[in-house]
């Protein structure tokens, strides 16, 4: 009997695996590989991808660097393909909505995409400033696709007076890194009191902030931009501070970190909001109540999904690595038997190129309270350091020092000890484990809030409550 | 052809940028900074500097010379 059922299961897979539908929302990174992921497990199925841009999948982190130096031409960064995926292309076409119910996924332009297992890898959109008659001003660029990137080289091609970037994160800081390279006057504004300190900390920070300001950078923290003023052809010319000080500039790049693109999910009744996707470490997507769904899967920048190493708190990754990897899971478990499942649960990396310093990472900075140098020289911004978190290793970051970081990689994976035994050479003088520096994570924010409602386990639920403003 | 370094793997040894100087370049010791699609005429060197990667981080597309163009 029970053979029977396992073997009529199997059967269904089989037979899902060779005449199914499978639909992928989001044509770039982790919607490609998960493409091409699905051929190699043996699906030969119906496979279509759908994506808002209309160019097929291209690379992105290039974008902020060779191709706004003028070396490779925005539309030169399209992803090598690692197999034939034989798949049905709507590019240029948003999903703007998810029906559970039927399996259909609705497309801008009004038809609707039938499947039996559905990928979403929809992604992030760069935010946008907050004021949209200043947002439209010629002249004020942001940076996350190809287009984006082809404008914002041009202006710079044209030798503006300055560029003002604000926002000191990656993106921020290496485009400021270009600019230099160009020998263009730059503006940095950072709110916080450092660059990079979300991802990294105030201690790192701090060295970030040397870095720019030795490239002559003109660097300001802890100040906001209140307003862009324009001339009257409607180009942008000046910015105002929060310190009252103002900023000649000709360009503007405003880097203001991401949004995740899960508005098509509303009122589908999957646990989508402004944190993501919820989903199992097998990337299965949760409905809105956190149970998991069998048909629906999530990749990429936008799963929000519970890491092991990190106390079961639910992560969102948006590193290159965890696209392809996520991918590669997402797809093998949309075609796979539950005991074959994989789990996709990465250490999470990520490099940035700035300054001429290669910045890298492995595990989740923030999760550290503490940092410790263990190796190098800050001074010769040539280093490694750990972040620890209550007595273990979490994190670590390197400058110039990447060939360390595997090392680090395996501490992290085996929860080892923090402060970590000290490296067998080039040991900084000073040792000690020192705080962070994070953020508080605890401000006030205004984002939409779950509700629970209903007694009965029958009614019991969640709902959204409606954002207040 | 298409071109695509992983940069998680990457470690700076630069091996890529003396088999393939026009493609490959490190920006202070250890940032690379490739171009993700160089022309037909540097494919040797190309498909020898990823053969030659230490940690494997460069992938050039096998699909033949011509892509799969998506039809949209």
């Amino acid at each position: 009997m029970i053979a029977a059922t396992k073997e009529k299961v199997a059967d269904v897979v089989a037979t899902f695996k060779s005449t199914g539908r499978i639909v992928i929302v989001g044509a770039s990174l982790a919607g490609l590989r998960a493409a091409e992921a699905l051929r190699k497990e043996g699906f030969t199925g119906h496979l279509t991808i759908i994506g808002d841009e209309a160019e097929e999948p291209y690379d992105r982190p290039p974008l902020s660097k060779q191709v706004l130096k003028g070396w490779v031409p925005a539309d030169h960064t399209k992803l090598p393909r690692v197999r034939e995926i034989d798949a049905e292309w709507l590019l240029g076409e948003a999903a703007v909505r998810l029906d559970r119910v039927n399996k259909l996924v609705h497309l801008a332009g009004g038809d609707q995409i039938p499947f039996d297992r559905l990928l979403i890898a929809t992604g992030t959109r760069a935010r946008q400033w907050f004021n949209p008659k200043e947002a439209a001003l010629d002249g004020v660029y942001t940076i996350r696709t190809s287009n984006d990137a082809a404008r914002l080289q041009e202006a710079l091609a044209a030798k503006p007076g300055r560029v003002l970037v604000i926002g000191a994160g990656f993106v921020g800081s290496e485009v400021a890194s270009v600019c230099r390279e160009l020998g263009l006057a730059v503006t940095v504004a950072e709110r916080a009191s450092a660059p990079l300190v979300g991802a990294l900390g105030g201690v790192i920070g701090k060295i970030a902030a040397e870095m720019q300001q030795d490239h002559g950078v003109d660097l300001r923290c802890g100040i906001g931009v209140k307003s862009l003023e324009g001339d009257d052809k409607g180009h942008v010319r000046r910015a105002q501070l929060s310190d009252d000080s103002v900023v000649e500039c000709d360009v503007v790049l405003t880097s203001l970190g991401s949004i995740r693109n899960t508005e098509w999910l509303e009122g589908s009744g999957l646990a989508a909001g402004f944190w993501g996707v919820g989903c199992d470490a097998g990337c299965r997507a949760f409905d809105i109540n956190g149970v998991v769904t069998d048909s629906i899967f999530v990749a990429g920048d936008i799963a929000r999904f519970p890491h092991v190493l990190y106390e079961y708190q639910f992560l969102t990754l948006e590193h290159w690595d965890n696209a392809v990897l996520g991918a590669a899971v997402a797809a093998h478990n949309m075609v796979s038997l539950e005991a074959d499942r994989w789990p996709h649960l990465p250490l999470p990396g990520f490099w940035s190129g700035q300054f001429g310093v290669n910045i890298k990472s492995v595990g989740v900075c923030p999760f550290g309270e503490e940092i410790l140098f263990t190796q190098g020289s800050v001074k010769e911004r040539r280093f490694a350091a750990a972040y620890g978190h209550r007595g273990r290793i979490v994190a670590a970051v390197t400058f110039n020092h990447a060939k360390w970081l595997d090392h680090y990689a395996a501490q992290i994976e085996r929860s080892a000890p923090f402060p970590p035994p000290p490296a067998g050479f080039d040991r900084p003088r000073d040792m000690k484990p020192v705080p962070a520096e994070f953020p508080d994570p605890r401000v006030p924010t205004s984002l939409p809030t779950v509700i629970l409602t209903g007694h009965d386990p029958t009614e019991r639920g969640a709902e959204f409550q409606a954002r207040l403003h | 052809m298409r071109v695509v370094v992983d940069l998680n793997k990457c470690l700076g040894y630069a091996q890529c940028a003396f088999l393939a100087p026009t493609v490959f370049e490190l920006h202070g010791e250890e940032a690379l900074m490739y171009d993700p699609n160089p022309g037909d005429a540097t494919r040797l060197k190309v498909l020898r500097a990823a053969a030659a990667c230490p940690v494997q981080a460069i992938l050039v597309e096998h699909l033949g010379d011509k892509d799969e163009s998506p039809a949209s």
